[in-house]
């Protein structure tokens, strides 16, 4: 928080009382044109709580009209519940949303898209049994004595689709078209309408080079018809080349507001992960390790799209190989590939020298290869079943119904688990879902290490639970590397990742970029890898 | 089917054919259907040689009119991707309620509305519980099936004759075009097919349906109003049991407690039949009718036969099968080119 030089005059802290002292009087008529100066967007002290979690922690942000604004965050900075707040899908409990000059409370998406805020979502939130004509429209359709008159439908839709450059058919149902057109199509449903504030969740995420380029062109005449676009997306090369101004979010915090000319890349990346460095240590240091000899897994040009491309990766027996990579950087795509939880498009996967298909979890688990997800709750545990019932979960999967574990052996495999993890409480009985974050996770372990595996993917295993138990788990993984396991750590958290990998492949827009010894690393020198210092600063 | 898939002026005719196929898609279990009732219709002349002649098939739509029109309710609730299995029970329970408030000297013009807003009610009732208590469809349906049977016995344990000459003229008046003759219960449930195929097709109530049932998330996303059109298209249903009744009480010439049961079900394979998806956003109103169609032309070539009923309803179970794996298909296929 101390480096908001570099955007002096642009802290939105800065211009808030401007703002606030144009609030009490009449409002200004908003027809008129406003003023190069003026925020078309003023979000002021934005706090969203969910529980006992805060997500979003007293956040100012601001937008000007005709501007490409960039929201930048790791995972659970806060970007999305910001945006649910600026889009009407989500209610602050504390803070102001102004638009346009008066504040709004929006009861819900419609209020938003009312006062003029369109959003396009990550996923591409539209109807795919409906037609194209009808997802641009609907809620809106043009009217005759009281009927939707679908063939104006189709004509007005027409003439958005080509102003976007798109050859589709209105009349056809959305669900015909690919991924990418789907997307388009739900821009063009944004801006159909008087757009004002145009909200752009990770457009481009499922869209090729030249789809990406018309889409930028459609922002820049978007930019100079005077809309305020809200640009998220973790392609940094995108975010430098369409946004004017950056806000970066940590843990639900602002860390600033800057102007893209004056943030350097590594600098952004730094504010990002919420690190604070002298200087880049030089290329030189950083070691090259030599690849294992004869890895247990070892995979060749893994691609999955979207999300990998010709990942290389190598695993010795105990070995803990971290790996590091931004948001969307394809850490989880990686685990998924290697565990047969998604099956690979391209690659091979060899396991101690054998070629492997991985069509299934369940295939992987018995080559000796498990999972254990970043999302313990919905993709691990069943917490309404006791610790017992979890930890045994998996093994008695693997044998089969007709090969029942003997209530005795359940009870002694669980009691060593239990021992073996430092599960707490010791009580094999009591349900998972009363147990604290780092437990839980250790359950998970036990679950897995019970089917006596090889290799060992943790995709965020310290993610959410407190600094003891993350510690524990830390040294947990060096015991089982120690024993002759191999794992694969994956963490968002440098340091973790520094701490306990021996290696540590860096991912960069789904390649594995390189992998370096850890001992040659700091967290300083990894963060310029993940960062890509070597590309040229904007 | 509907104003949704008419062609665009613009395109060339070999576009035209292009586009046709891929917009027809959706249309495609509906065509199947229409595919089916011929073939059925066909082989029934050929088996029987008097099978289509206009007085038995004037008997085809004037025997189910009441299948008719919970078909048209129970299409709303399955576009949805809901689920109503009170119909049959509500059918019964506004049809002995009329009869008894016929019976003690009501006059027609307030037992007509009382049965409606009865169906109406119970309708409410279930799509309240699904939208406001999060309680599943089937369940908060199955709540309503037994509501409505229990109202039906407390009204009446027996079967109660209707003497109303209004509610009698409904049925016993035909109206004479050539052979071909068609009654007031036919001429309600047509209307009623066409109503609830325009809504579906040309109203933002209808778009909105159709888009609940391809993602209700979305849908709320867009700003539609979702919660509304939900609670709505239960109470269309429940009005349409409650005319079902109706109906039904003009038919038989009486109220009884027993009346429909498992009437819901041939209802919901009838829908499925016709080409509407049961995991909602897709089908179509005519397709629905359609299915009854096929139900009511499976039932009286059995009839024809002198067959027992009971292979109605294998014959019936088996196109059911059949046009779920249809369907799964066609959504297979239509998946993976996206």
């Amino acid at each position: 928080m101390t480096d908001r030089g570099g955007a002096a005059g642009a802290h939105p802290r800065a211009a808030a009382p401007a703002a606030g002292a144009q609030m009490p009087g009449p409002m200004p008529c908003q027809d008129g044109p406003v003023s190069e100066a003026q925020a078309l967007v003023q979000i002021a002290g934005a706090t969203v709580r969910f529980g006992a979690f805060t997500a979003l922690d007293g956040v100012d942000f601001r937008m000007f009209p005709g501007e490409v604004h960039s929201l930048m965050g790791e995972n659970g900075a806060g970007k999305s519940t910001l945006i649910k707040a600026l889009t009407g899908a989500l209610a602050l409990d504390e803070g102001t949303v102004v638009i346009g000059g008066s504040e709004r409370r929006f009861g819900g998406p419609r209020d938003a898209q009312d006062a003029g805020v369109s959003t396009v979502y990550q996923e591409v939130d539209l109807l795919e049994n409906l037609s194209v004509a009808e997802n641009i429209f609907l809620g809106r359709e043009p009217r005759r004595w009281g009927v939707i008159d679908h063939r104006t439908m189709r004509r007005d839709a027409a003439a958005v689709l080509s102003g976007l450059g798109l050859d589709v058919d209105p009349a056809s149902p959305l669900g015909r078209y690919p991924l990418a057109v789907q997307q388009l199509v739900a821009i063009a449903r944004a801006i159909s309408t008087d757009v004002r504030v145009l909200v752009l969740d990770e457009p481009t995420s499922s869209l090729d080079l030249d789809e990406v380029a018309e889409l930028f062109r459609v922002i820049r005449e978007l930019k100079e018809r005077g809309v305020a676009i809200l640009f998220v997306s973790h392609f940094l090369d995108q975010v430098y080349e369409m946004s004017d101004r950056i806000t970066v979010l940590r843990d639900g915090q602002l860390v600033g507001e800057y102007l893209t000319t004056e943030l350097l890349r590594i600098d952004l990346v730094k504010k990002m992960l919420g690190r604070d460095v002298a200087e880049i240590a030089p290329r030189e240091h950083v070691v090259e390790p030599e690849m294992p000899a004869d890895p247990v897994l070892s995979a060749r040009g893994l691609t999955r799209t979207p999300g990998i491309a010709n990942a290389d990766v190598d695993i010795a027996e105990g070995e803990v190989l971290g790996v590091a990579g931004l948001l969307g950087s394809g850490r989880t795509e990686l685990a998924r590939a290697l565990t047969g939880v998604d099956r690979a498009h391209a690659g091979i996967i060899r396991i101690e020298g054998q070629p492997a298909r991985l069509d299934s979890p369940r295939h992987a688990m018995n080559l000796g290869v498990v999972y254990s997800s970043e999302n313990r709750r919905t993709e691990g545990l069943i917490g309404d079943l006791s610790i017992e019932d979890n930890i045994v979960l998996a093994l008695q999967a693997q044998q089969g119904a007709l090969h029942p574990i003997s209530a005795p052996r359940r009870r002694e495999l669980a009691l060593s688990w239990i021992e073996a993890l430092g599960i707490k409480p010791a009580d094999p009985d009591r349900p998972v879902r009363t147990l604290s974050g780092g437990n839980q996770q250790k359950v998970m372990l036990a679950r897995l290490l019970a089917l006596s595996p090889r290799v060992i993917v943790l995709d965020e295993p310290t993610r959410g639970i407190d600094v003891g138990a993350k510690v524990e788990i830390q040294r947990l993984v060096g015991e089982l590397a120690d024993n002759g396991l191999s794992v694969v750590f994956i963490s968002a958290e440098l340091e973790e990742v520094l701490r306990v990998g021996d290696r540590v492949a860096i991912l960069r827009e789904g390649e594995v970029a390189e992998t370096v010894a850890a001992a040659s690393l700091n967290p300083d020198t990894l963060m310029a890898l993940v960062a890509q210092p070597d590309l040229p600063e904007a | 089917m509907t104003a949704v898939v008419t062609e665009t002026p613009e395109v060339s005719t070999m576009d035209r054919v292009r586009t046709f196929a891929a917009r027809r898609a959706s249309v495609l279990p509906t065509l199947a259907a229409i595919a089916i009732l011929i073939v059925l219709l066909i082989g029934a002349q050929v088996e029987f040689g008097n099978f289509l002649t206009p007085r038995n098939l004037s008997a085809l739509l004037l025997d189910h009119a009441y299948l008719l029109v919970l078909a048209v309710g129970m299409t709303f609730v399955i576009v949805t991707g809901g689920i109503d299995l009170s119909v049959g029970s509500v059918m019964a329970f506004t049809g002995i309620l009329g009869a008894q408030m016929l019976a003690s000297g009501i006059p027609v013009w307030i037992v007509v509305p009382v049965m409606l807003a009865g169906g109406a009610a119970i309708g409410t009732l279930i799509g309240v519980l699904v939208q406001y208590f999060n309680v599943q469809p089937f369940i908060a349906s199955l709540a309503g099936l037994f509501l409505g049977r229990g109202l039906a016995y407390v009204v009446s344990l027996s079967s109660i004759r209707v003497e109303n000459p209004p509610i009698l003229w409904l049925q016993q008046t035909r109206f004479l075009i050539g052979e071909w003759y068609i009654t007031p219960t036919g001429i309600i449930a047509l209307v009623v097919v066409a109503a609830g195929a325009i809504v579906m097709a040309v109203t933002r109530f209808g778009r909105t349906v159709y888009a609940i049932g391809g993602s209700e998330q979305s849908a709320r996303l867009m700003g539609l109003s979702v919660a509304r059109t939900k609670v709505m298209v239960y109470v269309i249903s429940g009005l349409c049991g409650g005319l079902a009744g109706l109906l039904l009480t003009a038919y038989s010439g009486a109220g009884y407690p027993r009346y429909g049961i498992g009437t819901e079900l041939d209802v919901i394979a009838c829908v499925v039949i016709g080409g509407t998806l049961l995991t909602g956003g897709r089908g179509y109103v005519l397709g629905s009718m359609v299915g009854v169609f096929v139900f009511a032309t499976i039932t009286t070539i059995i009839s024809f036969m002198g067959a027992e009923q009971a292979w109605t309803h294998i014959i019936v179970g088996a196109l059911l099968l059949l046009f779920i794996v249809v369907q799964r298909a066609i959504v297979a296929r239509s998946d993976r080119q996206t």
